[in-house]
């Protein structure tokens, strides 16, 4: 099987890789001010709502009861869309999917096409796929297009370039655009971008996107965006291929009007984001003449699978996790090796694209908790965290060290007997604390004066062990 | 009414004198204290880790130390969060779900102790700093502490409090995470240490040594002006003590 | 060898087991407004100027009359409107090109497009298009660079759940939700107003008689 999360799997582990990032001061400086204007945003907006937690608990209840009857809503999804005049593919993983794509636009005998930007292709590295069967894809969301010229990755899942400043944007958009003069303002660079891609809308005969919802009911598929990029690349071409994860699927229509109030308020900071796109099937006489779409595995139902975890899945990829992770903060999203970085990226690569790939992700948190405190479904991160821990350990991925100080501190704890004798060597020395690692503890911090006497000690003496 | 106190095994170990503290404030108000010397630990650690039977372990004796308490407090946010969120879930597994269901109640962390239980924002402290106040993360979002410390040390004589900017941010410590993860953990260090700075308060308090142990750390190996003292220490403190 | 579809079928079955209870779904929150009728217009109002767009208010009959002031305080002077939009809104002056069949080349040499909407919703500020007869195709109101939109009082709804209920058998048609021109905050998270959308959005709420 051929399970991908973008390159993942040959990404440096979490401390290699945020050992590095740390020492970019331009970058880490970028993604403060960026999160902590989106923070801010989204604080407000959601504050102004009354019924907040109620909406939170409404989007869980919905994605448990949408997992819990998976199978029998995907086929209802199928039956419906196809009634509309959708064809339905199923990929099990990311080569199939990609080898679905090149099929259906190699049938059309064309050899570009126009993309909004989706999660769930740069899962299974479909531009790579597109490329290599001399098919050109287009990236056509503002930040998409920043990386695909700048030959960069990801660093966010909202705002792929999050870690660029405007003037970094413009010096990529004029090398790639071959721009002589270019403004310094956003709306300058906005520009450019419009009048870059006007031309491909217009031409580019194929369309590809992903869905933020797909309904069961009546087989609609829904978009939501702020640029018209989505808009145009699910409307003017004459194909248009849709692809999402199995998750990404609402039982009835009317769930629609929880998660088009969640997502803006938590992704954005918007009260609603400039368009939504939602249509059922082909339309004649409005929008393309063809559409497919494709259901996607690649490892999603192995996170079905175990119940404790299956949350992972509620997933609406607002990135708010991302934006509130004091972690993600400082090192940016490139730390994690994956498409999907900070919190909800610590949980989602490692099980789909397999445990041994990612043995330092579930660790890459202090365990704070923000990120719990903002996802707008309500997904446990923190508790998927210390399972995926769990997970690590029993299957032996810990370090011998680690097992060996866990199981000394497990025994010693056990017993206040055993307790008391190993305080009294950390009294004596501090061995038993520099066995499990403080090195790194020790180069920016010191330890505190080791006291004479334990409270346990103070205790009896004072108190003749009552 | 009779307090059995969990003393927690850092603070045990590293920080006697807030569990000092905490008997003193006690006892002060009336109450008594006693310690169960059996007791050891909440598990917190080796759970948090990922090393599932030693803490299902751990929790067992916690259960078995405890249980006839009539109120346990614990000088611990972290620790509080530990038992309250995963106790009941790691007591299914252990069988122990009767217990545990009825013990958790029972169990506060020392200034919730204060603040709901007995009703008290003023302990008769007195303690002439300035002090700016760290919200641990357990505190923020796990027993949702809101400004209950913020209120026992504004009832302080003397005491000149300070708010912490940021104070929603997490300080960087996460236990493990500070080993295995220990420069992006000096990095968010970094930043909370500015923020307690930029308050010019002399001290810098909070509920869990364990976030105090590593701010305080970074704090004396900058030489920064301000110190980490845990609550306890604080609403112990008396005219004559400073 | 299985199909694609019945292995990732009988992965999810398998995954989620045999017993599968209906998860409950409780709807605690808001699904109706509880604004007055004139609070419910100032919020629709409010929300349109946050997102820059000019609005314009008038009594029904007065559409024409209105629209020609939108159309002139912009310098338009050749619309496209959709194959239904209703003849008796149209002022004289202005030269309007119904759209049958255009190219997308054609419409995007045009100045702008003017339409109605199916509902509107006061929250979010935002518009709701089925792409009826009188609202047209969605590349009418996506290619131009200028949309000018006409609402109704009656069109109106308080919360998101009216306003996407209101589209009760209209759902399956193409809808578009707009809430103010295409923006992006993709630079240093920084809302630009107008990248690939149209980007003017002026609106017209009129009193419904």
């Amino acid at each position: 099987m051929s399970i991908r999360v973008g390159e993942s799997a040959q990404a440096a582990t979490f401390p290699k890789a945020a050992k590095k990032l740390l020492q970019n001061t331009q970058l880490r400086r970028n993604v403060r001010r960026a999160t902590d204007t989106i923070r801010g945003k989204r604080a407000k907006v959601v504050d102004e709502m009354p019924d907040w937690q109620a909406l939170r608990t409404a989007a869980q209840q919905i994605k448990k009861r949408t997992l819990r009857n998976l199978d029998s809503y995907l086929v209802q999804f199928e039956k419906a869309c196809a009634e509309a005049g959708g064809k339905v593919h199923w990929a099990r993983d990311a080569d199939e999917a990609n080898a679905i794509v090149v099929g259906i636009i190699q049938s059309h005998n064309q050899k570009e096409v126009i993309k909004v930007k989706t999660m769930t292709s740069d899962e299974t590295r479909l531009n790579h796929a597109l490329e290599a069967a001399g098919i050109s894809p287009y990236e056509t969301d503002l930040a998409d297009l920043i990386i695909q010229l700048g030959n960069d990755k990801p660093s966010h899942i909202v705002v792929p370039a999050l870690h660029k400043n405007k003037s970094e944007i413009r010096q990529i958009f004029m090398e790639q655009m071959g721009l002589k003069e270019l403004g310094h303002a956003p709306e300058d660079l906005a520009g450019a971008a419009r009048n870059f891609l006007r031309e491909r809308f217009l031409r580019v005969k194929v369309g590809f996107s992903g869905a933020n919802f797909a309904v069961a009911e009546t087989g609609s598929v829904c978009v939501v965006e702020s640029e018209g990029n989505g808009r145009m690349c699910v409307t003017l071409p004459d194909v248009l291929i849709t692809m999402f994860g199995v998750e990404k699927i609402v039982p009835t229509f009317d769930d629609l009007e929880v998660f088009l109030q969640l997502l803006p308020r938590s992704a954005t900071g918007e009260r609603m984001n400039p368009y939504n796109s939602i249509w059922t099937g082909v339309t004649p006489g409005d929008g393309p003449k063809e559409f497919h779409v494709i259901l996607l595995d690649n490892g999603r139902t192995k996170v079905l699978a175990d119940e404790e975890s299956r949350e992972t899945l509620h997933c609406i990829r607002c990135a708010a996790c991302l934006n509130a992770c004091p972690v993600y903060r400082q090192t940016g999203g490139h730390a994690y090796g994956s498409i999907y970085s900070g919190p909800i990226g610590a949980i989602l690569t490692p099980q789909l694209q397999g445990m041994q790939h990612s043995t330092t992700l579930p660790y890459a948190s202090s365990l704070c908790g923000a990120c719990y405190e903002v996802c707008p479904v309500k997904i446990n991160i923190p508790e998927i965290l210390i399972h995926l821990r769990r997970k690590i350990v029993e299957s032996g991925g810990a370090a011998l060290t680690e097992r060996m100080g866990m199981a000394v501190a497990g025994y010693t704890l056990a017993d206040s007997g055993r307790l008391g004798t190993a305080q009294k060597l950390v009294q004596l020395g501090r061995q038993p604390l520099d066995a499990i690692g403080l090195p790194g503890w020790s180069a920016a911090r010191d330890l505190p004066e080791i006291p004479k006497q334990t409270f346990r000690e103070w205790w009896k003496s004072s108190r003749g062990g009552k | 009414m009779l307090i059995s106190l969990f003393i927690t095994c850092y603070n045990d170990t590293l920080f006697p004198g807030t569990g000092k503290s905490v008997v003193r404030v006690l006892e002060r108000l009336g109450h008594t204290v006693e310690f169960r010397e059996q007791q050891t630990c909440c598990g917190q650690m080796h759970y948090n880790t990922g090393y599932h039977p030693e803490a299902v372990t751990i929790m067992k004796k916690f259960v078995a130390d405890f249980w006839d308490a009539e109120v346990v407090v614990i000088p611990s946010s972290s620790c509080v969060a530990m038992i309250r969120d995963h106790y009941p879930k790691m007591a299914k597994e252990a069988g122990l779900e009767k217990e545990v269901e009825a013990l958790v109640p029972k169990v506060f962390e020392f200034t919730e102790f204060l603040t709901d239980k007995l009703g008290i924002t003023d302990v008769g402290a007195t303690y002439p700093h300035s002090v700016t106040m760290h919200t641990s993360c357990h505190a923020l979002r796990s027993l949702h502490c809101e400004d209950r410390p913020q209120r026992l040390l504004k009832a302080v004589r003397g005491l000149d409090y300070l708010e912490l900017p940021a104070s929603d941010q997490c300080c960087g410590f996460g236990g493990t995470f500070a080993i295995k993860n220990a420069e992006v953990s000096t990095a968010m260090l970094s930043e909370k240490m500015k923020a307690v700075l930029s308050t010019g308060a002399e001290v810098c308090t909070g509920s869990d040594n364990s976030c105090l142990m590593h701010i305080g750390g970074g704090l004396t190996r900058q030489r920064g002006t301000a110190r980490c003292v845990h609550i306890a220490e604080i609403l112990a403190s008396e005219e004559g003590d400073q | 060898m299985s199909t694609a579809r019945e292995e990732i079928l009988q992965r999810v079955r398998t995954a989620i087991g045999t017993q599968a209870p209906e998860e409950p779904v409780q709807r605690e929150y808001r699904q109706a407004g509880t604004l007055s009728e004139e609070a419910k217009i100032d919020l629709f109002i409010d929300r349109l100027h946050d997102y820059n767009a000019e609005v314009y208010r008038c009594a029904a009959g007065e559409e024409a009359v209105t629209i020609a002031e939108a159309l002139t305080a912009r310098g338009k002077k050749r619309i496209l409107i959709p194959p239904g939009f209703p003849a008796a809104l149209l002022p004289t002056g202005p030269d309007f090109v119904r759209d049958t069949a255009l190219d997308y080349r054609d419409i995007d040499a045009t100045e702008g497009a003017l339409t109605c909407a199916t509902a509107a919703i006061a929250m979010t500020g935002s518009l709701i298009l089925t792409h009826s007869a009188t609202e047209g195709r969605r590349a009418l109101t996506l290619i131009p660079d200028y949309h000018l939109c006409v609402v109704y009082t009656n069109q109106l709804f308080e919360t998101v759940p009216e306003g996407l209920r209101a589209l009760g058998g209209r759902r399956t048609s193409p809808v578009t939700t707009i809430a103010g021109p295409s923006a992006t905050a993709d630079i240093e998270m920084t809302r630009v107003k107008g990248v690939h959308g149209p980007r003017v959005l002026d609106v017209i709420v009129v009193a419904a008689g």
